[in-house]
């Protein structure tokens, strides 16, 4: 297919008042709605667990990992260089993390685990940028070096610590957490101040009390580490969108070409790009180590190198999207881990059948019945499963995300814009 | 006062090529110096060592009188010199703004600066500021994806001028414009000088380059032939200078049309994806010898016609008939199997595996067909020895058989192609910019080629940017506008200005076209 | 000016042999480093290396890896990045054990019925991701990754507690297949050459279909029209498509014919050694498979020479750890190395190469640029 301009000029299709509306408020409503769903879910299937603080602090603190890869996975393919190696760095994040925190302490194992996962990117920076390597036969390599190299280094150096094996570190501490007083009932000094957000969620209301337990949750035990992730997420929107730095990094993503005849040096925003991306995967990986499990195992990142990607992918290249991705694959694990006998992510089925609704209906609107048809089955398989079972089998929250995920590629692909030059290419001097 | 800028011997190699092979000219301040030269001379990479793209091996180069060494653009930036490339080098994802500052993006002050926080309120006031300064205006906040190609190379020019560049390198500027947006372009090229610019402009369009310029340096195969001041000499002069001989002409002689309609095509729609017509209601019919063109700028529902004839593009209406069968519900396959052949628009992007051997490149869409293959198999033996008939017919000047498509010059690429799909012995052939990008001699050989097949009785669909090619080869002009033929032309009678106030739809659709019409029928 | 053979093997050879001094030179570091003596471990895997046994042991390992290797190369050819050979295997494996403990036939047919289903099974899975990507857009890289995960943690996961055999609770797998479908081994072929197999070890029969597959392979992409057509496709889709060869069917075919094959790497575990399906079933010949299709240039022989040096690498680790030479690891190091190695040396002599054809043909035509 040639590139054709259209053939009469493009008329400025007048935007409709909702696509005019500031983004905050739009995010607002999206939230609301959601808790709306999720608030009648938990009153029919009769569970509060589906919007309890607990869960969505346990669902935030899971989605950390996923949301720091993913913004990794941003800068990369922002400057142009597809990363599936993310993985691979993410596993030098949580060996050099748990070294950094057992000989530095905490602060020490953040920026360990940052180095060991920019090594990482600094190695897939030079295959794919100096060399013109394929990106992913470059991310693959990583892939499959890295774990090599975790066991072979835990090997001869955790072996000799105590606590410490072949395939695990003794234990590390993390960077703390804190309690936010009057919202969610934290300390000032050795006083407890009123738990605000608690009391409303204790009341059972409808909507309000779900509410309440959604946004207590992060609130109360909040990591420092969570709190330092969160803040990456417009930090990144802010670099990319008004820094010279992003300006640069997104032409190198865009269209190489021309920020070389500007005289930009394109390969320099790569290197940065990925090694930028790499830093941000190891720091995903010791934020495992260091919060999650307290300690550094074999095999600890369990693919969430590629649940970023997909984060990635979902979030259309965006800060925020790629946490609303996060959060997305995040909930039905954390939801798993609480749920022991399954009823509430059972519930699940309900929210899943309901978000398929919608793109029923949103399709049909569209004029596209194929995708209306494809939703509809899937959501009346959905309720049916919903309707004759009592609880979710164990396997069914673990495989969520990765259906999540196709299930949105599937019905949204076409309209995902990843960056023109992504994946392509680029050597200096040839236009 | 010095020059601004001053060449000498300026030498570059590529492996197995010298590109520019001492190079001398002079450009004075605030004149139109067009650099003028066949396609393959030398031209653009001359001009990517102007703009500090690429190092020169030897030679000396002077800005103001100062001897420099540019080892990125930025360097030549920092001189005062701009660059409109030949290829728009818009970002089309980011805004008009964003693609204009890149490079030198003012900062906000104090603390914000050490962060490399740009300031976009005082970097739209200044693109404001300059482009009222010239007469240019744009959006600063529109998507570049939005705009036509008149605006975009507009939004390339004031990129330039925003920083400050006082020598303006233009790379064939007008190959993407009709006639009347080039007369704009030209406007703005003498404002420009009188503001004190100094313009290169590089073209191989002779009126233009007489036009527009003051001086014009000719170079050909990589060295100066000669600097001449335009009012002094003549297009056939500068042609001459240009190949070192006369310039061929794409002239048909005689009319070997003859009465057995070939294609019959009629009332073909194609829509896009909004459901909105790109090709609407379509019909013309081709004899056995003849050869229709078809002008229009592109981006009018050529590509997708194209497409549709070829079997790509499913139409919504319509029949295409070749020699009395109906062949819409063809696969591409089938169609080329019928006797269909197609010299596509880009070579690079639809005629060849630049990676493949030239074996597999001639065998490419005749792969089904002997002597390329025998049953489910490739054959090749035989694959290899009809590439050796077409390498030596078609002059395609190559080691062997074995190499890469890639390795190939433009000039051969294209006469690989043409050879492939002549060979076949096809009965309706579209050729869509057959000579676009290839040397002079190069031309002159597919022109040949084309004739030939056109007097053997081939009917041959032409589309072609060239005016003076579609006006020399063909026996009927059609034009295309907003994805409808708007005229029909008799190629004897009408001149490329007349040709272009059909492809913009200046003219009154009536007025003159049915005249055209009913001598040609005749 | 044909380029002479000389230059063309030294072309083909000089990229892996660099890429092996390369990690032979790091893994040395990295011995160093750790206090082994490099020369020491690599004599001691060269010399274990050259024992019957071992050679049994790395064409063993070998075997799975090229069917893998082969399975991801086809892909490849197409620029298709088909990184989902891992879950393709898993679920062929995992159905080919049920269906073949269900049923009992006499011996050719038993075996070619597990056949053919773990290759159905394969290709319907890839099928998918090619129908995703044909149909609406998806990206096969991140679409193969996904169904991966779908077979292990999902599928598989759900079917297991419905196909598990309770007699034997400690392997927790499928039932044994019955005798009549298990693959003869070819012990008794290489007896002829040499003397009597010890130490219990069998050379898996799957490795003559390996060889019948690597073989199929080269004809189908280097020989037959439809191998021109999924090139063509693959090198340019454009341009293929203007050639009569429609993309989308291409995409699909060969996401559909790798999966085919890669339903076939879990074989030798199935129709060989354990017969059965179980929880510790043999992962990563995925990843491994695309290692080996990279680092043997997608091409057969190659792929072949990949697997082998893998594989001898693999069943050299044991010997390192059992003398206390080296750590086992180094050798995941060594093979990550040559791959890292390999791919950037390839990057660098394809480019010398293709400026060398440049050369060559404009010296024939003598034009200037």
């Amino acid at each position: 297919m040639t590139v054709t301009s259209p053939v009469a000029p493009p008329v400025n299709k007048p935007l409709s008042g909702w696509a005019n509306q500031p983004a905050w408020l739009k995010w607002a409503t999206y939230a609301a709605v959601g808790i709306f769903v999720m608030s009648s879910v938990g009153q029919f299937t009769n569970t509060t667990l589906l919007t309890s603080s607990p869960l969505s602090s346990s669902a935030l603190k899971w989605s950390i990992p996923i949301l720091l890869a993913g913004l990794g996975g941003l800068f990369s393919e922002r400057a142009g260089v597809v990363n599936i190696g993310l993985e691979g760095m993410m596993i030098m994040g949580t060996w050099c993390g748990a070294f950094g925190a057992y000989h530095f302490g905490p602060w020490g194992g953040l920026i360990a685990g940052a180095l060991g996962g920019a090594f990482g990117g600094l190695l897939h920076a030079i295959a794919t940028v100096q060399f013109g390597v394929d990106h992913i036969i470059s991310g693959v390599a990583i892939n499959i070096l890295a774990p090599g190299l975790a066991r072979y280094l835990s090997e001869n150096i955790f072996q000799g610590y105590k606590g410490g094996s072949a395939t695990q570190s003794p234990h590390v501490d993390g960077l703390g957490d804190f309690t936010l007083p009057f919202l969610a009932g934290g300390k000032i000094g050795s006083w407890k101040s009123p738990d605000l957000l608690g009391s409303i969620e204790e009341k059972s209301w409808f909507f309000l009390s779900d509410a309440a337990g959604l946004i207590r949750g992060p609130f109360a035990q909040t990591r420092w580490f969570t709190l330092l992730a969160l803040a990456m997420i417009p930090l990144t929107t802010f670099i990319i969108y008004r820094t010279r730095t992003g300006l640069r990094l997104r032409i190198a993503g865009e269209r190489p070409t021309a920020g070389e005849s500007l005289g930009v040096n394109i390969y320099r925003y790569k290197y940065l790009g990925v090694i930028v991306s790499g830093a941000l995967a190891g720091l995903a990986g010791a934020f495992i180590v260091m919060e999650l499990t307290g300690l550094y195992r074999q095999n600890q990142t369990a693919a969430r190198g590629f649940i970023a990607l997909a984060a990635l992918i979902f979030g259309n290249w965006r800060a925020r999207g790629v946490f609303a991705g996060a959060i997305l694959f995040a909930y039905p694990l954390a939801l798993s881990l609480q749920d022991l006998r399954g009823t509430s992510v059972r519930a699940l089925l309900l929210v899943i059948a309901i978000g398929l609704i919608a793109v029923v209906i949103w399709s049909a609107r569209r004029g596209v019945y194929a995708d209306s048809g494809i939703a509809g089955v899937l959501a009346v398989i959905c309720i049916i499963w919903f309707a004759t079972t009592d609880t979710a089998p164990a396997w069914l929250p673990n495989t969520m995300p990765y259906v999540l995920v196709l299930l949105v590629l599937v019905f949204f692909a076409q309209r995902l814009r990843p960056p023109a030059a992504a994946g392509k290419p680029y050597r200096r001097g040839e236009t | 006062m010095p020059a601004a800028i001053e060449l000498i011997g300026i030498t570059k190699r590529f492996p197995g090529v010298i590109a520019n092979d001492n190079i001398n000219f002079t450009v004075q301040e605030g004149e139109i110096h067009a650099i003028c030269g066949e396609n393959g001379a030398g031209k653009s990479t001359l001009m990517k060592i102007l703009y500090g793209m690429q190092p020169a091996d030897e030679g000396v180069m002077r800005v103001n009188g100062e001897e420099v060494v540019f080892r990125s653009p930025t360097d030549a930036i920092e001189k005062g010199i701009g660059m409109v490339h030949q290829h728009s080098m818009l970002a089309d994802y980011l805004t008009v703004l964003e693609n204009v500052i890149l490079g030198s993006e003012p900062l906000k002050h104090g603390a914000l600066k050490a962060g490399g926080v740009i300031d976009f309120a005082g970097a739209s006031e200044h693109l404001h500021e300059v482009g009222e300064a010239y007469g240019l205006t744009v959006h600063p906040n529109d998507l570049v994806e939005t705009l036509e190609v008149g605006e975009r190379q507009r939004v390339e020019i004031i990129k330039v001028l925003y920083r400050g560049a006082k020598i303006l390198i233009l790379d064939e500027p007008t190959a993407v414009l009709v006639p009347q947006e080039v007369e704009g372009l030209f406007r703005n090229l003498r404002e420009l000088k009188q503001d004190g610019s100094t313009i290169i402009f590089i073209d191989h369009k002779l009126q233009e380059v007489l036009e527009i310029a003051d001086t014009i340096t000719v170079i050909r195969r990589g060295k100066t032939v000669a600097t001449v001041a335009a009012d002094s000499v003549t297009a056939s002069d500068l042609a001459e200078l240009m190949v070192g001989s006369e310039l061929p002409t794409p002239d048909t002689t005689g009319s070997t049309i003859t009465d057995v309609v070939a294609v019959d095509v009629a009332g073909v729609t194609v829509l896009n994806e909004d459901e909105r017509p790109v090709v609407n209601d379509v019909s013309f019919s081709i004899r056995k010898g003849e050869i229709l063109g078809i002008a229009g700028i592109e981006g009018n529902g050529q590509s997708e016609l194209i497409d549709a004839l070829i079997g790509v593009q499913a139409i919504t209406g319509g029949k295409i008939e070749l020699l009395g069968e109906d062949m819409a519900k063809w696969s591409v396959r089938k169609r080329r199997e019928n006797g269909m052949a197609y010299v596509p628009q880009d070579r690079h992007t639809e005629g060849l595996l630049l990676t493949a051997p030239l074996w597999e490149n001639a065998a490419l869409g005749y792969q089904t067909m002997a002597p390329f293959s025998k049953g489910p198999w490739i054959d090749r033996a035989g694959s290899r020895e009809r590439t050796d008939e077409i390498r030596e017919i078609f002059d395609v000047r190559s080691p062997n058989a074995e190499i890469s498509a890639h390795a190939l010059s433009g000039g051969n690429q294209q006469k690989l192609i043409i050879g492939r799909e002549m060979t076949s012995n096809p009965k309706f052939l579209i050729a869509a910019h057959p000579t676009r990008g290839i040397d002079v001699g190069a031309q002159a050989d597919v022109w040949n080629k084309l004739r030939d097949a056109r007097a053997a009785g081939l009917a041959t669909l032409l589309i072609s940017a060239d005016l003076d090619e579609l006006i020399g080869l063909s026996d009927t002009i059609m034009v295309m506008f907003h994805g409808s033929l708007v005229a029909t032309l008799d190629p004897a009678n009408v001149t490329p200005r007349e040709l272009g106030k059909y492809m913009t739809g200046a003219a009154d659709k009536n007025d003159g076209a049915e005249t055209a019409e009913s001598e040609t029928i005749s | 000016m044909t380029m002479s053979l000389g230059r063309r093997i030294l072309f083909a050879v000089a990229a892996p042999a660099i890429a092996l001094l390369v990690a032979l030179f790091v893994s040395s570091l990295v011995l160093i480093a750790s206090g082994s003596n490099p020369l020491e471990a690599f004599s001691e895997m060269l010399t274990n290396g050259v024992k019957l046994e071992v050679i049994i042991d790395t064409l063993n390992r070998a075997t799975p890896l090229y069917l893998s290797g082969v399975a991801a190369a086809i892909g490849f050819k197409m620029n298709l990045f088909n990184i989902g050979v891992e879950g393709q295997y898993q679920l062929a494996a995992f159905v080919a054990a049920v269906v073949g403990a269900n049923v009992v036939l006499p011996g050719l047919l038993h075996i070619s019925l597990v056949i053919l289903v773990a290759m159905v099974v394969g290709g319907l899975w890839a099928g998918l991701a090619g129908i995703l990507k044909t149909e609406r857009g998806v990206n096969e890289v991140i679409s193969t990754i996904m169904l991966n995960y779908v077979v292990t943690s999902g599928i598989i996961a759900a079917a297991y507690p419905y196909v598990i055999d309770d007699t034997n609770s400690t392997t927790a797998g499928t039932p044994a297949l019955a005798e009549s479908g298990w693959l003869p081994d070819l012990n008794g072929f290489v007896e002829i050459f040499t003397r009597e197999i010890q130490k219990g070890r069998k050379l898996t029969g799957m490795l003559a279909i390996a060889i019948l597959v690597g073989i199929a392979f080269h004809l189908l992409v280097n020989r037959s029209r439809l191998g021109f057509d999924l090139r063509a496709s693959g090198m340019n889709p454009f341009a293929a498509r203007a050639a009569g060869v429609p993309p989308k069917r291409m995409v699909l075919m060969s996401m559909i014919i790798g999966g085919v094959i890669a339903g076939l790497v879990g074989l030798p575990e199935i129709l060989g050694n354990n017969h059965s399906y179980d929880q510790g079933f043999v992962k990563g010949l995925g990843f491994l498979g695309i290692a080996v299709a990279l680092l043997g240039r997608n091409k057969p022989v190659g792929i072949a020479f990949a697997a082998l040096l893998f594989a001898f690498l693999d069943s050299s680790a044991g010997i390192l750890q059992f003398s206390g030479t080296a750590s086992k690891e180094i050798v995941v190091i060594m093979q990550a190395t040559i791959l890292f190695a390999a791919v950037i040396a390839y990057e660098v002599v394809n480019r010398i190469r293709l400026r060398e054809e440049v050369k060559s043909a404009s010296l024939t035509t003598g034009v200037t640029a």
